[in-house]
Formats: structure tokens, C-alpha cells, sequence
């Protein structure tokens, strides 16, 4: 059996009032690509950004590495830097080049020596074609190649998890492809361990290897890829399939 | 005399009076930067108890206004023993007026920092400290350049009321002046020609910075 790396248990979230997550169950296989799917509203979003603590959780446990995870957890600031984010707006940091952006968690946080920081900063932008942008600033980026500065942002702090929060969502069509690719080639070269909530159905089939599908707050099925995109157990991610264009 | 002759022979006084209000001016500005820095900390850390009486200080001096603000330091003061000369008056007045007014324009510019920006900066594991240092003051202090701009303006303006407590800044320059000669016309022609030399090209530069700072750190 393959090690697990996370485990979320019997996890409850609410907004004031509102249950938004309800007994969230499932782990996380080293080097496994689960994606997140559901209709939007459904919590998807809400349930990664608990996993690395940008929203609080009421109940539950989430198990990182061993390491057990309570609401309370004062810690988040070292768990984090093992578990890397990207999101939907990019938030690459307007005031500093693209590597002082990709610096700033390895040298600053991590302590890293700085010149192999540079290095590998360097090494990781010729990766994703941008090796030429160093020392430009964010605004003179194209959204796509935002999205790759922050792809590799996360991946300076070598992270052992990676979460992918619609990554491609506000992108032009044209430019999805590209960074689709880099999560694929994360997936099949450095067998990263992820979690990819899109909307691209296609890239979900092509990527995953377990496809998680909620729907109000409830995990509704969990299933290996090919099963869920062919043959769904539930009526509802049946539906799902169906109204998506794909 | 024709006007022209009345205007010449107050611009001596009129230049004492500028220099003045220029001097003033620029020592309670800076004053007003460093007090309102100070209480924009204090409130961004919520460092406890300090935060408290920092926010009650912006609240008394920016719903009492000046006037009254001068009238308590240079009349109210001297009753309990605490006397300050006129122009240390002007100036503690003004700080205490204006350093409200920069703690609130920081503040603003801080508290405009996107979420986003603070999601991602934890995301990479930033300390509270970290993310203050590399990500909220940087693009907070450029936020706050327009409201800063505003309140330089206000606070040189402001200087006239200085003429209550006798100081000879512009203001009380001109109605000095109008008060022995009865020529209103001339020397308030000077006063706001004055002003209006003070005022204008400082508004034009800080115009050009707040677009200069904007574009230096979001491009836009």
C-alpha cells in the first residue's frame, strides 16, 4: 500500500451560521494527483484552502506528513512551506521582480543560501520557458506567464504537496494549455503529490488519478479517474458529466 | 499710494510671513509623517494597551478642530503650569492635527493591501513579520502617497489658523497689515498669491509622484 501523506477526517467548516463543509473524509497518496470536482458553490475551493490554513476548520483533524492538524493549530506557518499553493488570480507580489518574487520564501523564510537559490530560480524559470524574465516585474507579464512565475514561486520552497486552485480559470484559452502542461509534466517527471481543483474536465481526465467530486459541502464520491469519467456511482456527478462541454 | 506701491512696500513682511508659514509647515508635516507612522504601527500590530490609546487620539484630534486644538495649548495650558511659546504651540498643534490625519492615510493604505496578496505571502510561509515587511508596508505606503499628498495640502493650509495665537505666518501677516492700513484689497491679493506660489507647484508634483509611485510598484 502506497504511504499516505494526508489524511482529513470527519473535517466540519462553517461560516458563522453556515455549514459549508460536512464530515470531509479522504487522504492522499504519496505522488498521487487527486482533483477536486463539483459544481461551483460546492466548496472546493474552501476545502484546499483549509488544507493549508487560509480557512479556519471547526472540527476535525487533518494529517500532514504524521503530523496531526487540529482547529486550533498555531503552526501553519511551518506546514505551509511544505505545502505549496498556487491560485486563481496568480498574486504574484506587484512590488517585487519576478525573482525577488520567487526568492522571497526560500531565502527569507527557509534561509536558504541565496546564490543556490538564485540558481535554482533560475533552473526553475527555464522549465516553464521564462528563463528571459527574471528581472522583470509582474506587470509586464502576460496572465499566462504570471500564473508560471507562481507556479514556480511554490516550487522554490520544495514543497511536498502541491494545491492547485483553479489555476487556469482566469485565463485566455490559449494560454491554459501551457500551464496545464507544466502541472502535467509536475505530475509525470516529479511525481509531485497534488491536488488540482479545475473545471477543465479534460485536463481532470488526463491528470488524475483519483477524481474527488462535492457537492454542497459533502464529498458525494470518490473514485479512480477512469472509473468516475466513465462510469460515475453517483447519479449526480452523472449529471455533473453531462453538463459539462468536453 | 497706488496699489501697486502698498504691495511693494509690504513684500518684505510678506516674505518673513512666507518663510514662515513655510518653516512651520514643513516641521509639522514631518512631525505629523512620524507620529502618524507610529500609531499606524501601533494599530496594524495591535500592540495591546498602545493600540487602544492610539485610537482614542486619532479620535479627539480628528473631530475637534484646529482652532480649538490651538486654543487649549497656548490659553487652556498655561492655567495648569505647561506654557509653550506660539510657534512650538502651532507646531505641537499641528502634529497633533495632522499625525491623525497620516496615521489614517497608512492605515488606509495598509488595510488596502488585497487579500490576495496576504493569502499568497502565507502561502509561501511568511512570518506576521515577513508579511509586513515584504508585502504590506511596500505596497501599502505606495496606496497611501494619494491620501498622504491630500493631507501635505491640508495641513500647509491649516498654518493660517496660526493667526489666533499671534503667529506672524501669512495670515496674520496680511490682516495685520490690513488692520494699520485699511488696504484689504492689496494685501489680500498678496496673501493668496502667497499661498497660491506655496500651494500649486507642490500639488502638481505630488501628482506626479502619486502616478510615478503607482506605476513603480502595480504598473498601472
Amino acid at each position: 500500500m502506497a504511504e499516505q501523506i494526508l489524511q482529513v477526517e470527519h473535517l466540519e467548516k462553517y461560516y458563522q451560521k453556515k455549514h459549508v463543509l460536512h464530515d470531509i473524509n479522504f487522504h492522499v497518496d504519496k505522488g498521487e494527483v487527486v482533483t477536486l470536482l463539483g459544481p461551483s458553490g460546492s466548496g472546493k475551493s474552501t476545502l484546499i484552502r483549509c488544507l493549508n490554513g487560509l480557512e479556519a476548520y471547526q472540527q476535525g483533524t487533518i494529517t500532514f506528513e504524521g503530523k496531526k492538524i487540529e482547529p486550533t493549530e498555531k503552526n501553519w506557518q511551518q506546514i505551509r512551506q511544505k505545502i505549496g499553493m498556487v491560485f486563481q488570480s496568480y498574486d504574484l507580489f506587484p512590488n517585487l521582480t519576478v525573482m525577488d518574487n520567487i526568492l522571497l520564501g526560500p531565502t527569507k523564510v527557509q534561509k536558504q543560501d541565496k546564490f543556490a537559490a538564485k540558481k535554482e530560480g533560475l533552473d526553475l524559470l527555464a522549465r516553464v520557458g521564462l528563463e528571459d524574465y527574471a528581472n522583470a516585474y509582474p506587470r509586464q507579464l502576460s496572465g499566462g506567464q504570471k500564473q508560471r512565475v507562481a507556479i514556480v514561486r511554490a516550487l522554490a520552497l520544495h514543497p511536498d504537496f502541491m494545491l492547485f486552485d483553479e489555476v487556469t480559470a482566469s485565463l485566455d484559452p490559449e494560454m491554459v494549455r501551457g500551464i496545464l502542461n507544466i502541472i502535467q509534466d509536475l505530475a509525470d517527471v516529479d511525481h509531485m503529490t497534488m491536488i488540482v481543483v479545475t473545471h477543465e474536465m479534460n485536463f481532470a481526465q488526463q491528470i488524475a488519478d483519483r477524481v474527488i467530486f462535492l457537492e454542497d459541502g459533502h464529498i458525494l464520491e470518490q473514485t479512480p479517474s477512469k472509473q468516475f469519467f466513465s462510469a460515475p456511482q453517483t447519479k449526480r456527478a452523472q449529471e455533473f458529466l453531462d453538463s459539462m462541454d468536453f | 499710494m497706488s496699489s501697486w506701491a502698498i504691495i511693494q512696500q509690504s513684500l518684505p513682511m510678506f516674505t518673513k510671513g512666507f518663510e514662515l508659514t513655510l518653516w512651520l509647515s514643513f516641521i509639522g508635516i514631518i512631525g505629523s509623517i512620524i507620529v502618524g507612522l507610529i500609531v499606524s504601527l501601533l494599530q496594524y500590530f495591535k500592540v495591546p494597551v498602545l493600540h487602544q490609546i492610539a485610537s482614542v487620539y486619532v479620535e479627539i484630534s480628528r473631530n475637534t478642530p484646529l482652532l480649538i486644538q490651538l486654543f487649549f495649548l497656548y490659553y487652556a495650558f498655561p492655567v495648569i503650569g505647561i506654557k509653550f511659546g506660539a510657534e512650538l504651540c502651532g507646531i505641537i498643534g499641528l502634529v497633533f492635527l495632522g499625525g491623525s490625519y497620516m496615521a489614517e492615510g497608512f492605515t488606509g493604505g495598509f488595510n488596502g493591501v488585497s487579500k490576495g496578496q496576504l493569502e499568497s505571502g502565507k502561502a509561501i510561509g511568511l512570518s506576521r513579520w515577513q508579511l509586513a515587511r515584504y508585502i504590506v508596508f511596500p505596497q501599502g505606503f505606495s496606496l497611501s502617497v494619494p491620501a498622504m499628498a491630500a493631507n501635505v495640502i491640508f495641513l500647509i493650509k491649516e498654518t493660517s489658523i496660526f493667526t489666533v495665537i499671534a503667529i506672524p505666518e501669512l495670515t496674520n501677516t496680511a490682516l495685520d497689515l490690513i488692520g494699520l492700513y485699511y488696504r484689504s484689497n492689496e494685501y489680500l491679493f498678496v496673501l493668496v498669491i502667497g499661498y497660491a506660489i506655496i500651494l500649486i507647484p507642490l500639488s502638481i508634483i505630488l501628482t506626479l509622484l502619486e502616478k510615478r509611485v503607482r506605476y513603480g510598484s502595480f504598473g498601472n
